[in-house]
């Protein structure tokens, strides 16, 4: 099985772990994960407006590249994640937008949203298949508690998304249970932590952050995963009155395909 | 009053959102993260951009304090997407020069060894043309 990949800026830099161990863990299910050469930085959010075409560009380069390749497209990072597949979407449903970023690109073949993106997760649950992953666990993580924070980028808005149940999630806590822990359902998961308003305003996202893990704690979760490096920067940094672990779901997954 | 009534015009082309849609149960403040730190809330963005009052939300500090965390569109039962109405203010206003309101040389002093570049590209996207 071989996927085109796509790392994002981060990824190279303050969430190394995140991306070598999604690398690691890939091996290891026998899946190859081809990074696409020359990429360029998503942008980190998705520019909303319909008039908003050259922030989409860097977007629709990956996208095509992983079209020219002939590989459906895998991310790691929830907010890369997020704009793929919202700019694919684009692609393949806005005209306005489709024809301007094509004139932009001027293709030999314009793109119309033809690659499918998919999450890391997904590519877990869609194509290895949890109970697959779970045969191939050798170090199942026996007895720990952990609380998936899925926060806003990975499932909404829905309707493009496709990830999961916006209000009622289950990828992350069935990921868990392939992996041998005990998943920690908790009201907050699918809240904001405060996101780049860290920036503007930091005691915003330390209130968001500090719900969010006070949240967890008190259905008795131990760690935290997440998919994102700035909810866990948030959670880390932000979430100031509670030091429950944090960590990327990649990692837990590479320590229980003993590959860690 | 023309021009006025062009930069509504204007922002409902941006967004792509019909604020007459709406049906002002509420739901989209009722479930915002930023609530508490906004002077006008999604509701009222979209209310008063649907009655032009625009120049009191370009003012606001609320178009710094939306975290695009995307519960209100989601939530929407009428799929008015306030997200997007208040992203489109937003632009209305760092798309005139010198309105930025994240400039590059502030940044240096806001960095920690720890913050992610997806922090700043995305501050940048959101706060700067």
């Amino acid at each position: 099985m071989v996927y085109s990949y796509y790392p994002g800026c981060t990824l190279k830099t303050k969430a190394k772990d995140l991306d070598m161990y999604a690398r690691k863990s890939a091996e290891a299910l026998g899946i190859t994960l081809e990074e696409i050469p020359e990429w360029q930085c998503c942008g980190g959010v998705y520019p909303q407006a319909q008039d908003e075409i050259a922030t989409k560009l860097s977007s629709v380069r990956t996208l095509n590249s992983a079209k020219e390749a002939g590989n459906d497209l895998v991310t790691v990072c929830s907010a890369c994640h997020h704009v793929l597949k919202r700019v694919n979407d684009d692609m393949a449903n806005n005209e306005y937008i489709r024809t301007r970023a094509n004139n932009y690109m001027e293709l030999e073949e314009p793109y119309a949203g033809e690659t499918k993106v998919l999450h890391y997760l997904e590519l877990l649950r869609d194509v290895v298949g949890f109970d697959e992953l779970k045969k191939k666990v050798v170090n199942p993580l026996k007895g720990k508690k952990i609380a998936a924070y899925y926060g806003c980028l990975l499932l909404r808005p829905s309707g493009v998304m496709g990830l999961d149940d916006p209000e009622d999630p289950s990828i992350m806590e069935d990921f868990i249970k392939a992996l041998g822990a005990t998943p920690v359902v908790y009201p907050f998961r699918n809240e904001c932590c405060g996101g780049y308003v860290t920036l503007q305003d930091q005691s915003l996202a330390q209130k968001k952050s500090n719900k969010v893990l006070g949240s967890a704690e008190a259905q008795g979760a131990e760690m935290v995963i997440t998919a994102c490096p700035l909810c866990m920067y948030n959670l880390k940094n932000n979430g100031t009155e509670h030091d429950l672990p944090v960590v990327y779901f990649t990692e837990i997954l590479a320590e229980a395909l003993g590959v860690k | 009053m023309s021009s006025v009534n062009n930069e509504r015009e204007e922002i409902l082309r941006m967004s792509g959102v019909d604020p007459t849609k709406c049906m002002k149960c509420g739901k989209c403040s009722g479930t915002c993260p930023a609530f508490d730190a906004m002077e006008y809330h999604p509701h009222q963005f979209v209310s008063m951009v649907n009655k032009g009052n625009i120049e009191p939300l370009k003012q606001s500090n609320a178009i710094w304090q939306c975290l695009s965390c995307f519960a209100c569109m989601e939530r929407c039962p009428r799929d008015v997407k306030p997200a997007k109405l208040i992203e489109a203010v937003r632009l209305t206003v760092i798309r005139e020069q010198g309105m930025n309101h994240l400039e590059s040389e502030n940044v240096p002093c806001m960095l920690d060894p720890e913050l992610p570049q997806q922090a700043i590209v995305s501050a940048f996207r959101k706060y700067s043309k």
